[in-house]
């Protein structure tokens, strides 16, 4: 950053994602390979320039969008960046503040339900367990009917265990949480 | 026999069963002791680095730091997703005293760092030059496609040794079973990940790509080393066939499968039973 401030969103990005987001030249290489581009409401390389904006506007516009929610993790974006930058992990600490700051698209919601209906089942007992995960899931959803038969069918073919293991660490597992939960970002 | 740590992860003892059958029954094949990290705990998965950057490093921590405690410098995880948060966590780690000490603040263990991470791509290399392609006297004479997905291609310093536009980490291993790899446009394209049930139309999408080109490239089955992209093609191919969306059942097999099938093993030991998309019949002799 020659010469300007860095914004508080530039600042983050560059000590938590260790991203320097004036580097972006928005060359678009990142949502050309997203596989879940096309479903978004703000492209990869669009998040990074309004991210550079950083501005209160261009927060608002990033914080309230649903492509946040709609990162599948493939790193393909940080892969192909000629500028060796991780428009994902700029992603995951915007999504981080927009969950903090709690208004989340209607659209997405069913995403978040799904992150912390797995986040509960490992804080509870130390590893994730399908059929609660998939209970919690439906409670926080209300997705209610969405694959009701897929179960029974999974435990036919014994892949689902009916009691989940909780290992004996859970304890201090969930004081790792504790611990993360107490943690803040900007 | 040689001894290797083991971190079956969450999948392994669910849905991804399977996985975890096959990976132990080649090992004991291959004259392999697996030690299962004690009270090992879930790596947070995307879940953990999609709402908590903190606990997206420090649950893999601690099971770094328990694999070091019990003196095990090598550890395989057959998840690719494992593979990666764990790996991904001792190369951040690695690179920054800072984090190394703030973990060892939240988690409360030492981790110095001596703990090395192998995929199933390596493991199964590993068998190889350690013997197992003398064991393996039932050349299968499968057309295959080996599918890398994202977590066994990409991740700069944790998928090493491979080209990530173009991975060949589990071509020696294919041939070795008797199989040729065919060439292809999907090897390392996404499936759909963890949104199975949460953004269940992506993943139908992008699983039909993936299963469109195996089938044009002319593939008996799909070859895979990760349990999401094992359940995307395996359990929501069901739903594809059933809208019509594709033409018929293909099935998909973890490498650890195709190698234990190649090793004369049951069927039903490497877990071929529990897919959804019927793959016994891949074997002469089969159902």
């Amino acid at each position: 950053m020659s010469g300007t401030k860095e914004h508080a969103l530039a600042k983050a990005a560059r000590e938590t994602a260790g991203v320097v987001l004036s580097e972006c030249y928005q060359c678009g290489k990142c949502t050309a390979g997203c596989p879940m581009a096309r479903y978004m409401d703000l492209s990869p390389n669009q998040i990074m320039r309004l991210a550079q904006a950083g501005d209160d506007a261009a927060l608002e516009r990033l914080l309230g969008c649903e492509a946040l929610w709609y990162c599948v993790g493939c790193l393909t974006c940080a892969q192909r960046c000629p500028r060796k930058l991780d428009p994902a992990a700029v992603m995951d600490l915007l999504r981080e503040m927009a969950h903090r700051r709690g208004k989340i698209p209607a659209a997405a919601r069913k995403v978040l339900a799904f992150h912390k209906a797995f986040l509960d089942t490992v804080e509870h007992g130390g590893r994730m367990a399908e059929i609660p995960l998939v209970l919690r899931y439906k409670m926080k959803s209300l997705d209610l009917l969405g694959d009701v038969m897929l179960g029974p069918v999974m435990l036919a073919k014994r892949k689902l265990p009916l009691l989940p293991h909780r290992i004996r660490g859970r304890g201090e597992v969930r004081r790792i949480f504790k611990k993360c939960r107490e943690e803040h970002r900007p | 026999m040689k001894t290797l740590g083991y971190f079956p992860g969450c999948s392994l003892e669910g849905g991804g069963i399977e996985l975890d059958l096959s990976v132990r029954a080649i090992a004991k094949a291959a004259g392999v002791d697996l030690r299962e990290i004690e009270d090992w705990n879930c790596c947070g998965a995307s879940a953990a680095h999609s709402l908590n950057h903190s606990l997206a490093v420090a649950l893999p921590y601690r099971v770094l730091a328990l694999a070091e405690s019990q003196g095990l410098s090598e550890v395989l995880a057959p998840c690719a997703a494992c593979f990666s948060r764990l790996k991904g966590t001792q190369v951040r780690l690695a690179r920054s005293p800072e984090l190394s000490q703030r973990m060892q603040e939240v988690v409360q263990r030492p981790y110095q760092g001596g703990v090395r991470i192998l995929n199933i791509n390596e493991f199964m290399a590993s068998l190889l030059e350690a013997g197992l392609a003398q064991k393996l006297t039932r050349p299968l004479g499968l057309k295959v496609v080996a599918y890398y997905g994202c977590l066994l291609s990409r991740g700069q310093d944790i998928v090493t040794g491979d080209d990530a536009e173009d991975p060949k980490g589990m071509e020696a291993a294919i041939r070795a079973a008797g199989c040729e790899s065919l060439p292809w446009n999907c090897a390392n394209e996404c499936c759909g990940g963890g949104f199975s049930m949460s953004k269940t139309g992506a993943v139908l999408d992008l699983s039909q790509a993936v299963l469109d080109e195996a089938r044009a490239a002319g593939a008996d089955a799909v070859v895979t080393g990760c349990p999401m992209c094992h359940s995307n093609l395996d359990m929501r191919q069901m739903e594809l066939v059933k809208r019509r969306r594709i033409p018929g059942a293909l099935p998909i097999l973890y490498l650890s499968e195709l190698l234990g099938l190649a090793a004369g093993l049951e069927p039903a030991a490497l877990g071929l039973d529990r897919h959804f998309i019927e793959s016994r019949g891949l074997v002469r002799g089969g159902v």
